[in-house]
């Protein structure tokens, strides 16, 4: 079964009394990187929650392209990687296992952890790891879960500009082909990663139509599609920043 | 390291002082070398009596830890069991343990469970409340991230809020320790034939205070070689824990 897209439709929310989205609809395409930006406070977390069934919307709904519920179908990476501090590496990648009581695959585990550079790792604590190797134990976890969609909120925003393109040229080949929302800050970032890029601004927010980047990610940082689509979302943020 | 040590040389030496020179008569403030030969003379006495009063303390400790982490599992396991048992358990608090004591002996006669109750008694609520406190206060992105995984209640209780809170257990445990010797030295004093608290009350009848100091002096070892295991233990198993 392909990965679905994600319909939201007529979205509302509000946090006391002010309005966050007012009338939000979009479809976000199955099987693609989308990556979403806009100015801090715009409510792209909230967005990624209630998509993630972490918060319920004031009204509108979201569903998946096929009908089916989303429910179950989703997995969700924050920007703290959330690791369990008593947990090696490979527990925390069967995390979901444990929590669910079902049987743990340590060898599937075992391997994602080789897929994402760790296989030398597989018993150090969270603590004995660099914040490079943390969120690819955070990835690893992801995969483990074998969701079609992945919900991503700035991930790797806390990370050196080193670790953070290896860990985007990991995410980018291990999530091929899932259907992808990856909030960031980063328009490098975005254009690296993203099919589709979406800007959510205006008070209440609305989304714009997506900025395309051509070719396959993830592409390389000095790409001239890469640079070009760069400068064309730096001068759309920044219009949108008060100065 | 060495600073308390010295601290308590300062002590000692200021004891010493006060019985060989300040006047205090020896039925009052024994010197330290009284009581020195006291524990010496009198060791196999005191040796017995502090095996009891260690035994107490330890099943004590033990059952309190049990029955206060049980407690705190239940309350954060079931809302129903937290409307009714914590206001109780709360205002229970109210209540002084050491006023129990006479009743405990009552109920359960002269020998161990009477002390081991009020150890227990002692030790149930830090235990319970410091636990709650922690199994309340699970990091609300781990909370999340459990519900995108469809995690069952059971087992986010036992794999994710039970170790988390394993550090706030670790603190309850500390204060436990700390905590109860008083509990068993007081079932001790109010109704025992054995014991530290025993052997305390004894001498202090018959005019022995060097006796009696030289169980105070094993009662305090107690404890602190208590306290002090309980912490080492402690830092061990909570190695991931920052700051614990």
């Amino acid at each position: 079964m392909p990965p679905p897209g994600i319909v939201i439709e007529g979205l509302c929310l509000r946090y006391a009394g002010e309005s966050i989205f007012e009338n939000l609809s979009v479809t976000l395409p199955g099987g693609r990187f989308s990556a979403l930006l806009g100015p801090s406070g715009v409510g792209k977390t909230s967005l990624l929650r209630i998509i993630a069934g972490l918060e319920a919307p004031a009204a509108g709904r979201v569903y998946a392209e096929d009908n089916a519920p989303l429910a179950g179908r989703v997995a969700y990476m924050a920007q703290q990687d959330l690791l369990l501090p008593w947990a090696s590496a490979l527990n925390n990648v069967m995390l979901g296992a444990t929590l669910r009581g079902e049987a743990r695959d340590p060898q599937r585990a075992e391997a994602l952890l080789h897929r994402v550079g760790l296989g030398h790792r597989l018993r150090a604590l969270p603590a004995t790891l660099s914040g490079g190797e943390r969120q690819r134990v955070a990835l690893a976890r992801t995969l483990y879960e074998e969701r079609p969609v992945v919900l991503m909120d700035e991930p790797f925003s806390a990370l050196d500009a080193i670790s953070r393109a290896r860990i985007q040229e990991l995410a980018a080949e291990l999530l091929d082909q899932r259907t992808v929302l990856l909030i960031t800050h980063d328009p490098l970032e975005a254009c690296r990663l993203g099919h589709s890029l979406w800007v959510l601004a205006g008070n209440p927010a609305t989304l714009g139509s997506p900025l395309t980047v051509p070719g396959a990610p993830p592409r390389a940082p000095d790409n001239n599609s890469v640079l070009h689509m760069q400068g064309e979302l730096l001068r759309r943020l920044a219009a949108l920043s008060p100065a | 390291m060495i600073r308390p040590f010295i601290t308590l040389a300062g002590f000692i030496a200021l004891w010493w002082a006060m019985a060989a020179y300040g006047g205090v008569p020896p039925y009052m403030l024994p010197s330290p070398q009284a009581v020195g030969a006291a524990l010496w003379t009198q060791r196999e006495y005191l040796a017995t009596n502090a095996g009891v009063t260690l035994a107490e303390i330890a099943i004590g400790l033990t059952g309190g830890t049990i029955l206060g982490a049980l407690a705190a599992l239940g309350v954060a396991a079931s809302p129903v069991l937290q409307r009714w048992l914590l206001p109780v358990l709360v205002l229970s608090q109210a209540i002084p343990v050491f006023a129990l004591a006479p009743l405990m002996v009552l109920w359960l006669g002269f020998g161990l469970t009477s002390k081991v109750a009020m150890a227990m008694l002692v030790i149930f609520f830090p235990v319970t409340a410091n636990f709650l406190d922690g199994l309340r206060r699970t990091e609300a992105g781990w909370l999340d991230l459990a519900r995108t995984m469809n995690a069952k209640p059971l087992y986010v209780l036992l794999r994710l809020r039970l170790p988390a809170a394993l550090p706030a257990l670790g603190s309850g445990l500390r204060v436990a320790a700390a905590v109860a010797p008083i509990g068993a030295i007081l079932g001790e004093w109010v109704g025992a034939s054995s014991g530290l608290g025993y052997v305390m009350l004894n001498a202090n009848a018959r005019i022995q205070p060097d006796l009696m100091f030289a169980a105070l002096v094993v009662l305090m070892a107690i404890a602190i070689g208590l306290y002090v295991a309980v912490d080492k233990t402690l830092r061990r198993l909570l190695r991931w824990a920052p700051g614990s």
